[in-house]
C-alpha cells in the first residue's frame, strides 16, 4: 500500500429489482493521494452521487447497497466498518459539501451550534473552546464578521455565506478528505468562483484529498488534477486533467467535451433592422400589499425590473444574462404579459399590449410564446403530448383536425416520433420534454420566441441538441427569439446581441462579440472573469 | 389504471376494506329481496334473542327485525353517506378553486365564510341545523354537508394555490387560455387525488354523523337507519343486547372499511408516501 488516502476497487453498487438497470455502479476503480483533486465528472444518473455517498455509507439501504468490491481508506475496508466506526470517520476523517446548503444545513439551528456539534461528537474540548474555533473556521472561510453568523440562523445568510459555511463544518477537524457533490450548481457564477477558489485554497493548507463531483467541465479545467468520466454507472475514461480535456480517448468523453460550449462568441448573423418588439422603462415590482382589513405585516417590497428599455430586431437573438434575482425571469414574464408591469410599454407591431386586457390580448398571444425552463413542470401531467401542442390552435379558433395534424407535423419538427402524440409527458425524458414545451409553443405559430433557461435544466449532451434544434426552429420560422440564461457560455452561442442585468436593470447591452471582447461595465466584467474553465478555452481554441 | 390497482392491492388492509365495503353495499342493494317487508313492521314476538323465533340477529321492543332493520339501513347510511359528501365536495371545490386561483380579495373573503363554518364544533352544528329544519333525510344530508365542506374548500384552496404558479399553467395563459378552462382542464385533474382521499374518508365521518343524529332522535322517523335502531334499543340495553350491539358492529365495521379504503388510496394516489413501506 503506498501513501494512497482512498482506493476503491471493483465496486459494485446495486439498485432495487425492478430499476432501470441492476448497478447503480460497475466495477468502479478510482483512488485518490493526500492534496490531490479527483473530479467524477458524468450526466445525471451516471451513478457519481450513489459514488460518494456509498463512501460516506450514506448509501440508501436497504435498498441501494454496495454488492461487491471494496473501499480502502488508508488501508481499511469501509465496506466492512462498523456503524459505530463509520460514525467516527464521517466529519472527522471524511466529510462531505453538499449541493443544495439550505437543504443540507438544519434550518432552526444557528450556524455556531451546527459548527459545535461536531466537536462535541468528535472531540472533547471545552465549550468556551469549541467556540473560539468555531468562529475561527469562520474566519478562514473568509465570511464577514463571523462573531454575527455564529449566531445566524441559515436562512440568514446567502446562498454563498450557507455553502462556506458548510465548508467550515466538513473541515472542522481536518478531514484526510473532502467529497463535494456539486457543491456550486446552485450558485450564481461569481459566487461559485469564489467557493472554488475557497475549495482549493483550503486544500492547500490541509492536504486533504478532495473528491469533487461535477457535471460542469469548466470547473473541471479549472479544479482537477485528475478527472474520471462516468456513464451509466461505468468509468469509461481517467486521466490527468490536460489529457482528458484535451486529447479525450473514450468517445463519450469526446462527445461530452465537443457539447461544452465553447466560450468565442459566434458569428453574428446578418439581420435586419426592422425592431419586431420593444420594451421601453418597464418597471415591475413585487410586495407592498396590505393583508385584510390592513392588518398583519405588509409584504417585503422588491423592485423586481427597474426602468427595463431594450429592442428585438427582426431575426435575431436576444440574450438577458444575470445571476439567480436580477429580474431578468421577471422581464421575460412582463414581455409575455404573464405578469403585468407598473409601467412602461411593450410595443409589439406598434401597439403597446401592457394596455390590452385579457380577450384583447388573446389574438396578440399567437405572436409571441415562450419555452420553459423546467421541463418537468411545464407540461401537464394529465393531459396527453398531443393535446398539450394542439390546444393552442384550437383555443385560437383552429377545427381540432387542423390543430391536430399541426401538432404532428411539430412533433417531427422538433425531432420526437409521432407516437408520442398518443403518450403523457412522464413518459418522456426531460430532453424530450423539452422539445414537447418547443413545439407547444411554435404550434401558433409566433413571430417571437421568449426562452427562459430553456437548457439550464439539462445535461450538457442534450442541452446542446436543444440548443441546435433551437437554432435550426429559428432559421426555419423566421423566428426572432428573447434568449434569458446566466450561463454565459451558452449566451455566447446562441445569441447576436446582449442585456446584461443586475437588481433589475440592464447595466450594459451590445453585440454579443463586444460584450465578450471589452466589456464596458464592471459588473459584466466580473462576470466574464467568473466563468470557470477559461484557460481551457484559451488552449482549445489555439490548437 | 392497472398501475394504480397494482400499488391499491399491495395494502393488504385497503383490499380487506374494500371486501367489506362491498359486502356492505351487496347486502344494502339486495335488503329488498331479503326482507321483502317493511323494516318497521312488527311481530308478535318483542323482545326475542338472535336466532330465536325466526329473528337472525333478534328483535326489538316492539318485535321489529333487527337484522332487516341493518340491511334496510345500511341503504340509507351509504345513500347520505355519498350524497352529502358529493355536495359538500362540490361546495368546497367551488369555493377552494376561486379562493386559490384568484388570491386576493376573493380569497379573504371566500376563507373569512369558510372559517366561520369552521368555528362552531361540527357535531353540535349538524344537530342545530336538523333541528331548525325538522328531522328528515334531507335534512340530515344538509345539515352534514354544510358541515364538512370547509374542510375541502381548504385542502382545494391550497392545491390550487400551488398549481397555479406552475410553468404548465403558465404556458396556458401564453396560448390565451381563459381561467375557467384552466382551472377545470388543467388545475382541477392535477389535484384529484388529495380530494379522492379526503372524500372517501368524508363517507366514512357522514355515516358516523347521521347514526349519531338518528340517536339523538333527530333522523328520519321513516326512514330505518343504524342509528335509529341504536337509540330503539338504548334504554333496552341490559334486557336486550342485540339491539344496539348488531347495529353498532355494522357501524363499526363500514366506517373502518370505508377509512381503510382512504387509506389505500392515500398510499396509492400520493407518490410521495409511496417509498414509506
Amino acid at each position: 500500500m503506498t501513501n494512497k488516502l482512498l482506493k476503491i476497487s471493483d465496486l459494485d453498487i446495486a439498485l432495487p429489482e425492478g430499476s432501470e438497470r441492476n448497478l447503480a455502479v460497475e466495477k468502479l476503480n478510482i483512488d485518490l493521494s493526500p492534496g490531490e483533486t479527483l473530479c467524477i465528472v458524468g450526466e445525471s444518473g451516471s451513478g457519481k452521487s450513489l459514488t460518494a455517498r456509498a463512501l460516506m455509507g450514506l448509501l440508501p439501504a436497504p435498498h441501494v447497497r454496495v454488492s461487491q468490491g471494496k473501499i480502502e481508506f488508508c488501508g481499511e475496508d469501509l465496506t466492512k466498518a462498523t456503524e459505530p466506526r463509520m460514525r467516527q470517520i464521517r466529519g472527522s476523517e471524511i466529510s462531505m459539501i453538499f449541493q443544495e446548503p439550505m437543504t443540507a444545513l438544519n434550518p432552526v439551528m444557528t450556524i455556531g451550534v451546527q459548527i459545535d456539534e461536531i466537536f462535541r461528537f468528535h472531540a472533547a474540548m471545552p465549550q468556551r473552546a469549541r467556540r473560539l474555533r468555531a468562529i475561527e473556521l469562520l474566519e478562514d472561510v473568509q465570511l464577514p464578521d463571523p462573531k454575527q453568523i455564529v449566531a445566524a440562523y441559515p436562512h440568514e445568510l446567502s446562498g454563498g455565506q450557507r455553502q462556506r459555511a458548510m465548508i467550515a463544518m466538513a473541515l472542522a477537524l481536518e478531514p484526510k478528505i473532502l467529497i463535494a457533490d456539486e457543491p456550486t450548481t446552485a450558485l450564481d457564477v461569481t459566487t461559485q468562483a469564489q467557493i472554488l477558489k475557497l475549495i482549493s485554497d483550503m486544500q492547500a493548507v490541509h492536504k486533504s484529498g478532495v473528491l469533487f463531483i461535477t457535471h460542469d467541465f469548466g470547473v473541471v479545467a479549472d479544479i482537477a488534477d485528475r478527472v474520471a468520466v462516468m456513464q451509466y454507472g461505468r468509468v469509461v475514461e481517467t486521466g490527468s486533467v490536460d489529457k482528458v480535456l484535451n486529447k479525450p480517448e473514450h468517445p463519450y468523453t469526446q462527445a461530452l467535451i465537443a457539447s461544452v460550449p465553447s466560450l468565442v462568441p459566434r458569428t453574428p448573423r446578418t439581420r435586419a433592422d426592422q425592431i419586431v418588439l420593444s420594451a421601453k422603462n418597464v418597471q415591475k415590482s413585487f410586495g407592498g400589499g396590505k393583508s385584510f382589513f390592513g392588518l398583519g405585516k405588509p409584504n417585503r417590497f422588491v423592485h423586481a425590473v427597474k426602468d427595463v428599455t431594450l429592442d428585438l430586431r427582426h431575426g435575431e437573438t436576444l440574450g438577458v444574462v444575470g445571476e439567480s434575482g436580477s429580474g431578468k425571469s421577471t422581464l421575460a414574464r412582463c414581455i409575455i404579459r404573464l405578469l403585468d408591469t407598473d409601467s412602461g410599454k411593450i410595443m409589439l407591431d406598434g401597439v403597446n399590449i401592457c394596455d390590452l386586457n385579457r380577450a384583447e390580448m388573446r389574438p396578440w398571444r399567437a405572436k409571441i410564446q415562450m419555452v420553459f425552463q423546467d421541463p418537468f413542470a411545464s407540461l401537464n401531467p394529465r393531459i396527453k403530448v398531443g393535446q398539450i401542442i394542439s390546444q393552442g390552435p384550437m383555443i385560437q379558433g383552429a377545427d381540432r383536425k387542423t390543430a391536430e395534424a399541426r401538432a404532428r407535423e411539430l412533433l417531427e419538427i422538433v425531432g420526437l416520433d409521432v407516437r408520442a402524440f398518443n403518450r403523457y409527458p412522464h413518459e418522456f425524458s426531460g430532453g424530450q420534454r423539452q422539445r414537447i414545451g418547443i413545439a407547444r409553443a411554435l404550434a401558433l405559430n409566433p413571430e417571437i420566441l421568449v426562452a427562459d433557461e430553456p437548457v439550464s435544466a439539462l445535461d450538457v449532451s442534450i442541452q446542446a441538441q436543444i440548443l441546435k434544434l433551437l437554432d435550426e426552429i429559428r432559421e426555419r420560422m423566421n423566428l426572432s427569439m428573447v434568449f434569458i440564461t446566466h450561463d454565459l457560455r451558452v449566451a455566447a452561442q446562441v445569441c447576436d446581441r446582449l442585456a446584461v442585468m443586475r437588481y433589475g436593470e440592464i447595466v450594459e447591452t451590445g453585440a454579443t462579440r463586444e460584450i465578450f471582447e471589452a466589456p464596458q461595465h464592471s459588473y459584466t466584467r466580473d462576470l466574464l472573469a467568473a466563468v470557470p474553465g477559461q484557460n481551457w478555452d484559451r488552449q482549445a481554441t489555439s490548437y | 389504471m392497472r398501475e394504480f390497482w397494482s400499488r391499491f392491492s399491495r395494502n393488504r388492509q385497503a383490499v380487506l376494506g374494500l371486501v367489506i365495503l362491498g359486502l356492505v353495499v351487496f347486502v344494502a342493494s339486495i335488503a329488498n329481496l331479503i326482507y321483502p317487508n317493511d323494516p318497521f313492521l312488527y311481530s308478535r314476538f318483542p323482545l326475542s334473542g338472535p336466532g330465536e323465533n325466526g329473528f337472525l340477529l333478534g328483535s326489538d321492543s316492539i318485535g321489529r327485525d333487527v337484522a332487516a332493520g341493518i340491511a334496510h339501513g345500511a341503504k340509507t347510511s351509504l345513500l347520505i353517506g355519498l350524497i352529502a359528501t358529493l355536495a359538500a365536495v362540490f361546495i368546497g371545490l367551488v369555493f377552494g378553486a376561486f379562493a386559490g386561483y384568484y388570491g386576493g380579495l376573493v380569497d379573504d373573503i371566500l376563507m373569512r365564510v369558510t372559517e366561520v363554518f369552521q368555528t362552531i364544533p361540527s357535531f353540535i352544528f349538524a344537530i342545530l341545523l336538523v333541528a331548525i329544519m325538522k328531522p328528515s333525510i334531507e335534512s340530515v344530508v344538509i345539515a352534514i354537508t354544510v358541515v364538512s365542506w370547509p374542510a375541502v374548500a381548504r385542502l382545494v384552496r391550497g392545491e390550487f394555490l400551488s398549481l397555479k404558479n406552475r410553468e404548465f399553467v403558465q404556458a396556458c395563459h401564453t396560448l390565451g387560455m381563459g381561467d375557467f378552462r384552466i382551472m377545470l382542464a388543467e388545475i382541477l385533474p392535477n389535484c384529484l387525488s388529495p380530494i379522492i382521499v379526503i372524500g372517501s374518508l368524508m363517507v366514512a365521518t357522514a355515516i358516523l354523523v347521521e347514526s349519531g343524529l338518528a340517536f339523538l332522535g333527530l333522523g328520519d322517523p321513516n326512514v330505518m337507519s343504524w342509528g335509529f335502531i341504536i337509540s330503539d334499543g338504548r334504554s333496552m340495553l341490559r334486557v336486550a343486547w342485540w339491539i344496539c350491539t348488531f347495529p353498532g358492529i355494522a357501524i363499526l365495521i363500514t366506517v373502518l372499511a370505508i377509512n381503510l379504503v382512504g387509506e389505500g388510496l392515500n398510499d396509492a394516489l400520493n407518490p410521495r408516501l409511496r417509498e414509506r413501506s
